[in-house]
């Protein structure tokens, strides 16, 4: 009889500090195994300067070069679809920042609800092209592997479950916010250890790439 | 019991009711169980002739304010004499009779209409040890499932009949149980709310009275006329929550405002009940317009259920604590992993063979 | 030792793997955009030669060496060990259809520098015995002979002879405390010695105190191309000792793209200490030339012209501003390619490509990109400056059968010159 809420409270109690005890430790071996190897300072004279190169490329490779978006527009489209949408929904709506500021001890102003569900049906949209995208152009094809496909539903299910919950689209509410739950909590406990890791390692790998150029005084 | 010939109109029109008065209660209604309003005529006429049933309330492991909240008024209401109007043959609280008398009652209430009458219980049922609340030397166990065997349903009113309630919270001292975990042959009309609305009972019963069948219920065996929406989906101040609008403390601006009190623990969101329509005490007011949010207390073990005051969104566990201890344990065996890559690396450079020219080709 | 072995070519790549390389790994979401910027992948549509696939042997090794889920996976066989199988058919993706333009490593979202991947996957390749036959044939006369292309300093003194005779200038060899020391690729000894006269006009004109170095003068390293640090060493070692005999201030890598690269960046890693020369390019010195004045030349001519810029040099050498500033002072009729500077297309040769037979073909139908680009500028000229781009180029042009001189720029610079 009361299953559901039994299940709710397990997901928000016991699974949420397993997940996030996984996700926090996982993330930090990751970086530490990383930043562990170094990269050897380079004897040859600099031609410019490595750190504003290096911060430049963080930003700059957000945005994609033109003759790039011109020959693979839907993966462009499809990405920013999907992170914009996946970034507004999880970072601005309310109830989130709420469980933020618990975790973290602070907050921020959120958006209205029905902006935020918006950008949940952009996400959503943009993550099935993405899917599609994976599935039917030769390149993405041949370079995905089951890692891919999985972290592509570890990022759909909070999506789906997330938006079925608003709408009260699965019966009982607690049921509904519970599979909600858990799904973050599958994707927090495989996040360290799958391609996830891009949210954290990107800005590495985009800085260093802009310090070594910025290094020879190319501009990357 | 020449009171269960009497029509309810008969009843009503005695007790000084008008016309206009019964057809306004009757719209009321329609409009409760979510019915259109050409059905009010047919609602007016069955309710007119509808004869008294008889009902049996049975009180377990309660607080009365169950009984309170359905019998309290300070003028008389068309819902108390609905519910006053019902042949209750049976209640500790509002029976006359006493010891023998009283069981006695019961079980001529039970004989005269067998397969007709309605069981009404309020409060759970203890598995834990019989002995825990028992009447008239029967454990509750017994006297329900001696009582439900000829009823033609039951009605299980509040929290604790309908899910278990306080007396299931944690840690369950009694092995309290709610009605349906043990009635599992016969219709349970959960009626939860702690305490319920008065109209909600009223309401059900108006329901069976019109139509002779039961409403249709939810999941939970609630009726979906009274619980299919959330207190949050009919909330007035739900605007603010869509507009991001929130009360921080209960004494900020926002909660002088009157805007949304999600952040202050509001279970609106995951609460199903007609509060946020219905309202209290003749319409007065209700929890979230006096200022406090909803505590959920018509869902399942809202006790538990994270805390008053803690948004709904928040996991129930001390994150702050976790995540600090995470992040010293992931700093510990991060440095670990970082000494192993470093080791293997070292090692690799260690045995690096020089390359040369004759080294290239593979032999 | 003397053997190529699989597990010399696996430490090889344990070796190889630093912060960069893992946080590469770990960011890339196989979404396929860095095929987009390779031209073997757009021209032939093949999604095998897509750029970070070509990765796969270095990444598993990251994986298993260098992840605890790696690790775990390993143990429970869960994961595709590196096989001397997966090495051979990775040869064509890591050498024959992949120049180092560093094209992708511009485009990856997450920010890879893939370019900078294949560099540190090819030791492994090498040290496994995994590299082209003819990349490995030109590192032994890079090592025996001292040129790739067998070019003695006999051939380079002939080249001085007849340059000197027909034109009076002076060509010094080893004058110790001059402040030039201009490097040249054998391609230049042997195909373009207007680049040697070139270089005596400009130094002429400039009033400049340099010299030749007789056992220096090849700048071209086979080491960097195949992927071998410590053939790499060997041969940059030879340049500096050179320099350092002739107590030089100034190295000057010439029109020769991976030779800047080997020179100007890996040099003083390779040897592991800073140089007591710095290191520039012909085309840097050049445009400090003309700033300071010390370029005179004849009114720009006309002649619609376009500039290929080497990989090397520009991508990944930063010299990019340089080369238009000295094209605009010779011609008033300088039209760009459509991509260019950092976003050049590669010639197709780069990273050895040229020297190696097996790719060919390959080359051939990639480099149908470079000539649509040149031809839609309508130039009736290309300049370059990179002697290996030159060579490919003239070859691509030939076998599309399109008709177009070409010049490197050094030399066309020198052609402006006005002697008072």
């Amino acid at each position: 009889m009361n299953d559901a809420m039994d299940f709710l409270l397990w997901a928000r109690g016991t699974a949420f500090d397993v997940a996030l005890t996984i996700f926090i430790i996982g993330v930090i071996i990751r970086l530490f195994e990383i930043l562990s190897l170094g990269r050897p300072r380079s004897l040859a004279e600099p031609k410019g300067n490595q750190l504003l190169p290096g911060m430049k490329s963080v930003i700059s490779r957000t945005l994609p070069d033109n003759g790039t978006f011109k020959r693979q527009p839907l993966t462009v489209i499809a990405g920013y679809l999907f992170h914009i949408g996946l970034l507004i929904s999880l970072l601005l709506f309310i109830p989130h920042i709420e469980l933020f500021n618990a975790t973290v001890g602070f907050g921020w102003p959120g958006l209205p609800n029905p902006i935020v569900d918006a950008a949940t049906v952009i996400a959503i949209t943009g993550l099935l092209a993405a899917l599609w995208n994976r599935l039917t152009n030769p390149v993405m094809k041949l370079l995905s592997d089951k890692e891919d496909y999985l972290v592509w539903l570890l990022t759909f299910l909070p999506l789906l479950t997330g938006y079925l919950a608003y709408h009260r689209m699965i019966e009982p509410y607690p049921l509904a916010l519970g599979l909600h739950i858990l799904s973050i909590e599958l994707l927090l406990i495989l996040f360290p250890f799958t391609k996830l890791m891009h949210t954290f390692t990107l800005f590495l790998a985009r800085w260093y790439n802009g310090a070594m150029s910025g290094f020879r005084g190319v501009q990357s | 019991m020449d009171t269960n010939t009497k029509t309810l109109g008969e009843a009503l029109r005695r007790n000084g009711v008008t016309r206009r008065g019964f057809l306004k209660f009757c719209t009321a209604t329609a409009s409760m169980m979510a019915l259109p309003p050409s059905m009010v005529p047919a609602i007016a006429a069955a309710l007119e002739q509808a004869r008294r049933p008889s009902v049996i309330w049975l009180s377990f492991q309660e607080c009365t304010g169950c009984t309170e909240s359905l019998s309290r008024s300070h003028a008389p209401s068309l819902e108390n004499l609905i519910f006053d109007h019902i042949s209750l043959d049976y209640h500790h609280t509002l029976q006359v009779a006493s010891g023998e008398a009283a069981e006695a009652a019961r079980e001529a209430a039970m004989h005269a209409n067998e397969g007709a009458y309605l069981v009404v219980v309020d409060g759970s049922i203890p598995l834990g040890n019989p002995g825990y609340s028992t009447i008239a030397g029967f454990s509750n166990l017994q006297t329900l499932e001696e009582t439900v065997a000829g009823a033609v349903a039951v009605i299980a009113v509040g929290t604790c009949a309908s899910f278990g309630g306080l007396p299931k919270a944690y840690p369950n001292p009694t092995g309290a149980v709610s009605v349906s975990d043990i009635v599992t042959d016969k219709p349970v009309i959960n009626v939860p709310g702690c305490p319920p609305i008065p109209m909600v009972i009223t309401g059900v019963l108006a329901h069976y009275l019109t139509f002779g069948t039961l409403p249709e219920l939810d999941h939970y065996g609630r009726p979906k006329a009274f619980y299919g929406t959330s207190i949050h989906d009919r909330c007035y101040r739900r605007p603010f929550y869509d507009k991001g609008r929130f009360a921080h403390t209960f004494d900020d601006e926002g909660a002088r405002k009157g805007w949304c009190l999600y952040k202050l623990g509001c279970k609106g969101p995951m609460t199903y009940n007609a509060c946020a329509t219905a309202k209290w005490n003749q319409g007065t007011s209700w929890p979230v317009e006096s200022g406090h949010g909803c505590i959920g207390c018509a869902e399942p073990d809202f006790w538990d259920a994270g805390g008053f005051y803690n948004a709904l969104s928040v996991p129930t566990g001390e994150i702050s604590r976790n995540a600090s201890y995470a992040i010293a344990a992931g700093v510990g065996v991060g440095a670990i992993a970082a000494g192993i890559n470093q080791r293997t690396r070292n090692k690799a450079v260690r045995q690096h063979a020089e390359v040369t020219i004759e080294d290239l080709e593979k032999r | 030792m003397n053997e190529a072995t699989l597990e010399r070519g696996l430490n090889a790549f344990r070796e190889q793997v630093d912060a960069p390389v893992a946080a590469f790994f770990s960011s890339c979401v196989s979404c396929g955009l860095c095929a987009e910027a390779c031209l073997f992948y757009t021209e032939t549509g093949d999604p095998k030669y897509t750029p970070i696939r070509k990765l796969e042997p270095l990444r598993r090794v990251w994986e298993q060496e260098y992840t605890l889920i790696g690790r775990v996976k390993k143990v429970l066989g869960l994961v595709e060990p590196v096989t001397d199988e997966l090495l051979q058919e990775w040869q064509e993706l890591l050498y024959d259809s992949c120049t180092m333009c560093a094209r992708c490593s511009l485009v990856c979202p997450v920010g890879n520098d893939i370019a900078y991947m294949v560099r540190k996957a090819r030791e492994g390749m090498v040290a496994s015995g995994n590299s082209p036959t003819d990349v490995q044939a030109a590192a032994e006369r890079a090592v025996r002979i001292g040129s790739p292309m067998g070019v003695r300093y006999k051939a380079l003194a002939a080249q001085i002879q007849h340059i000197e005779a027909d034109t009076g200038l002076v060509i010094p060899v080893d004058q110790v405390g001059a402040d030039y020391m201009p490097l040249l690729s054998s391609m230049e000894v042997i195909n373009f010695p207007e680049y040697i006269e070139s270089l005596a006009r400009i130094f002429q004109h400039a009033g400049l105190s340099w010299t030749l170095c007789s056992d220096a003068f090849e700048a071209t390293n086979t080491g960097i191309q195949i992927g071998s640090s410590d053939i790499a060493r060997e041969l940059v070692q030879r340049i500096v000792d050179g320099a350092e005999r002739l107590q030089v201030k100034y190295v000057i890598a010439p029109e020769c793209g991976h030779a800047y690269t080997s020179i100007r960046w890996d040099g003083p890693d390779l040897i592991g200490r800073r140089f007591p020369f710095k290191v520039l390019h012909i085309l840097e010195l050049l445009d400090e030339l003309r700033v300071s004045g010390r370029l005179k030349t004849e009114k720009p001519s006309a002649e619609r012209i376009t500039f290929h810029d080497p990989c090397s040099i520009g991508r990944k050498g930063g010299v990019i501003d340089s080369p238009r500033r000295l094209l605009g002072l010779v011609s008033s009729n300088f039209v760009e390619m459509k991509d260019h500077g950092t976003w050049n297309w590669c010639c197709g040769g780069g990273g050895g490509v040229s020297a190696n037979t097996d790719a060919e073909a390959l080359r051939t139908r990639v480099f149908r990109r470079k000539k649509d680009q040149i031809e839609e500028t309508g130039a009736s000229k290309l300049i370059t400056a990179c002697a290996n781009c030159r060579l490919v180029i003239e070859e691509g042009l030939e076998a599309y059968n399109v008709e177009l001189p070409m010049e490197g720029l050094t030399e066309l610079v020198a052609h402006h010159l006005v002697e008072d």
